[in-house]
């Protein structure tokens, strides 16, 4: 019980730091661009998880006004955290709209096709240029 | 109770992540990051975050599954076998996480009431919520009200997302009427 306890008040900042690590690995070591932006998202509700677990009281309720209870959890956190969810799906949103480009222009969404393609670049450039 | 529900959500959490790393179907990835996301929600409800658990379940598990989804059917890829080799990422992620660490060390125990974050102005929010807007909800007061310029900032950036978006596939649909 006693062990449970000081496993428990440090747990959250483990997993938080698993989830962020497990995030930047995404982003580093695939190759994929849509693989990457699921990377990139798991980073964000990781930071998520670190601002809301810091708000957390244990024994507090959720932070609705009532007479039946006297210990709230912090709302602070809460706010910011929405505002970051939303803001992170604009740029879910719009990473996916280059990915989209990028397929167009080059066929692929593999990094290393990718960078293989800009290599022969001169050809490519002048590629594009001639469309417009 | 409530740190036995937390803790077995974590650990699905992390469970879930080690399964999105190791999926090499986009599709697949994506659904599973789907279930992370609404597993994330349930959390956010056990950590008293309930406006937090509704938005992440509409917005990280509705939208932004739909979003991937309808990127996959336009793109139609499969994930390849990386060529490359897994130690340098493996380092960096390993120095970081060894930072990351080393700044949890000074962070207060988990749930604790008498933490600075719940001293500095959250008193003043959880009291006058009520006697200056008559609001019971603080997170609506506090979103609305005291920080409502926060929301501003968030808007304007949603907007400029969308602009964006509008941009790079209107451009992508004039040039295939061009081709066609």
């Amino acid at each position: 019980m006693q062990v449970f306890e000081i496993v428990a008040s440090y747990y959250n900042y483990a997993i938080t730091i698993f989830l962020m690590l497990s995030g930047l690995y995404i982003v580093i070591a695939h190759g994929n661009l849509v693989k990457k932006l699921i990377g990139l998202a798991l980073f964000q509700t990781a930071v998520y998880l670190l601002y809301i677990s810091s708000a957390k009281i244990i024994g507090g309720s959720a932070p609705i006004i009532d007479e039946r209870f006297a210990v709230y959890s912090n709302p602070l956190p809460h706010v910011l955290i929405l505002t970051a969810i939303v803001v992170g799906v604009g740029t879910l949103a719009l990473g996916l709209a280059l990915v989209i480009r990028i397929h167009e222009a080059y066929g692929t969404i593999e990094e290393d096709e990718i960078l293989k393609d800009m290599d022969k670049s001169e050809y490519c450039g002048r590629k594009v240029e001639g469309h417009q | 109770m409530e740190l036995y529900l937390n803790a077995a959500l974590l650990t699905l959490l992390s469970l879930v992540t080690i399964a999105i790393i190791r999926e090499r179907n986009l599709f697949g990835s994506i659904i599973l990051f789907s279930v992370y996301s609404f597993i994330m929600a349930s959390l956010m409800i056990v950590l008293d975050a309930v406006d937090v658990a509704l938005t992440e379940a509409a917005v990280g598990s509705g939208i932004s599954t739909v979003v991937l989804l309808g990127t996959l059917h336009l793109i139609k890829a499969k994930e390849e076998l990386p060529t490359k080799s897994t130690v340098l990422p493996l380092t960096v992620v390993a120095v970081t996480g060894l930072l990351l660490v080393w700044g949890t060390c000074d962070l207060p125990v988990f749930g604790v009431s008498d933490a600075p974050i719940h001293k500095h102005v959250t008193p003043y929010y959880l009291e006058q919520s009520i006697p200056l807007m008559g609001i019971p909800n603080v997170v609506t007061t506090v979103l609305g009200n005291f920080r409502s310029f926060d929301t501003l900032g968030e808007t304007t950036v949603v907007l400029t997302a969308g602009v964006g978006i509008m941009l790079l596939l209107r451009s992508r649909n004039t040039k295939g009427g061009d081709q066609i």
